[in-house]
């Protein structure tokens, strides 16, 4: 594996971003938006709500938490789209650039991307809503990874779904988050679903996240068990998602897909 | 002469449709390799497949001896290749694409190599504009010189000079037989302007319904037929393709 053409991925990444005042914007706008709306609610919630509960860790932190999801997750995605917008697969798929690499470089992107996020959702949380990341202490640092290493997963799986159904088919990628959240409970607890529900979310590693932190800050234990399962959940879900992306590549190879892309076929 | 490309038993179909036919043929060393034929003959999917994004059903392809099929990364670096087809990306400037092109195929002294050939391609005005700008010649300059950049033994150029002026396409056609001439390239040329294959082929291969219909030299190559012209040939070759394999 070439890190020489793996930074490369991420070169042209912020070349796009450093020309493009609409690429940039994304980048903090909307994370920043849901900061602010789940802050107040949050701070309205607390002066309705009986004395005794701060609903500021417990929701506007899991948001935050379910906001570096997203944001990874799209990191990964729209650095694919580059490629897709702009039909230059072929450019790259006849380059001496294997698919790993350019999977890793994409990784690397959404990580540089999703630090901006992440950054200024930290510092809104902290200065409007007085609500600090190390409340959470070290136990910040699994939610992250394993929120962290799914939205890798949803992120090349996304790009295996746009590669295989063309670039239409990027009207599937952003409703994920959306489709996945009522699962896994990011503001609710999974105790509140059906139990067809429950059982969907245990196959889901931001499930026991978002348990975990609730436990957290309601002062009870974690259990490392759930935490060591989720991110064997996310680990497999990576390689899962990296054997399709794999399996599509070779079939785009087998039809001619990356030859000519913007046909759109699905043969 | 040593091969820098071997096509040996290539086949593709796409369901039932015979896009290339158990094909074969070499690019030797200091070579122009002319491929011709009518549109759907099989010349692009041939072109793909030796990029490496198409595998071919059956056959092999090896760049410089190697076998692409089972070492494509390390194959694919000896080649390059400029096709109308293949924009560069129209958000990113000039150099910004070819740096981002020079890093992947691992160019040596990088910045060097691109204003070397940004010199010589006169796009030394246009380095730092946008791609997606730039009038589909000069778009066509720049692609050449991203297929330049890594000094590949084997340049695949799929009508390479289709929008060009006639000055500027033979000055291009000059540089690259300059090119060929030069190291161990082999070039393999796709064109529908026969005066062009004639200016700048050592041989032709006619392809018809995927297969290879005739081989040769493009200045004799008529007159062994019966035709005055490289024209001719290729309107007999779209048209009868079967009065010139019984022949």
């Amino acid at each position: 594996m070439s890190i020489r053409r793996i930074l490369t991925i991420v070169l042209r990444q912020l070349y796009l971003i450093r020309g493009s005042f609409s690429r940039v914007m994304p980048l903090f706008a909307w994370v920043a938006i849901d900061m602010l709306l789940w802050g107040f609610l949050t701070k309205y919630l607390n002066t309705v709500a009986p004395p005794g509960f701060n609903f500021v860790p417990a929701l506007l932190g899991a948001v935050l938490f379910w906001d570096f999801f997203i944001r990874i997750m799209q990191g990964v995605t729209m650095a694919f789209f580059e490629d897709v917008w702009s039909r230059n697969f072929l450019n790259m798929f006849a380059s001496p650039l294997r698919v790993s690499e350019y999977v890793v470089g994409l990784i690397v992107s959404s990580i540089l991307t999703s630090m901006i996020g992440l950054l200024v959702m930290f510092v809104i949380a902290a200065v409007v809503f007085n609500l600090s990341f190390l409340i959470y202490g070290l136990m910040a640092l699994p939610f992250l990874l394993i929120l962290f290493l799914f939205g890798i997963a949803i992120g090349i799986l996304g790009c295996a779904l746009v590669m295989r159904f063309g670039p239409s088919a990027e009207w599937f990628i952003w409703p994920i988050p959306a489709l996945i959240s009522p699962f896994v409970g990011v503001l609710y607890p999974i105790s509140t679903l059906p139990q067809w529900m429950r059982v969907i979310s245990r196959c889901l590693p931001p499930s026991y996240v978002f348990e975990s932190l609730r436990a957290f800050v309601a002062g009870s234990a974690v259990s490392p068990a759930a935490l060591l399962v989720s991110g064997c959940l996310a680990g497999g879900y990576i390689c899962l998602a990296y054997w399709v992306f794999s399996r599509v590549h070779q079939h785009a190879l087998r039809n001619g897909l990356i030859a000519r892309y913007s046909a759109e076929s699905v043969s | 002469m040593s091969n820098i490309l071997s096509v040996s038993s290539l086949r593709k179909t796409y369901g039932d449709v015979i896009a290339v036919d158990g094909i074969s043929f070499d690019v030797k060393s200091n070579e122009i390799v002319g491929l011709l034929g009518p549109n759907g003959a099989g010349k692009t999917t041939t072109i793909n497949m030796i990029l490496g994004v198409l595998q071919p059903d059956t056959g092999s392809i090896a760049i410089e001896g190697i076998d692409l099929a089972s070492r494509r990364s390390e194959a694919v670096e000896r080649t390059n290749f400029a096709a109308v087809y293949a924009p560069l990306p129209g958000n990113l400037t000039v150099l910004e694409n070819l740096r981002i092109f020079g890093r992947l195929y691992e160019v040596r002294d990088l910045s060097k190599r691109i204003d070397d050939l940004v010199k010589q391609f006169g796009l030394i005005d246009f380095r730092n504009k946008k791609y997606g700008v730039l009038s589909s010649g000069e778009q066509t300059r720049v692609s050449l010189v991203k297929a330049l950049l890594n000094r590949p033994d084997l340049l695949l150029l799929d009508e390479p000079t289709a929008s060009l002026d006639p000055a500027t396409a033979k000055d291009i056609r000059a540089t690259i037989r300059q090119i060929a001439r030069q190291g161990k390239n082999g070039v393999l040329w796709t064109s529908h302007n026969m005066y062009e294959v004639e200016a700048v082929c050592d041989r032709v291969l006619f392809l018809s319904h995927g297969k290879v219909l005739l081989e040769g030299d493009p200045k004799t190559l008529p007159q062994e037929h019966g035709k005055k012209t490289l024209e001719e040939l290729f309107i007999t070759v779209a048209r009868e393709p079967l009065t010139l394999e019984v022949s």
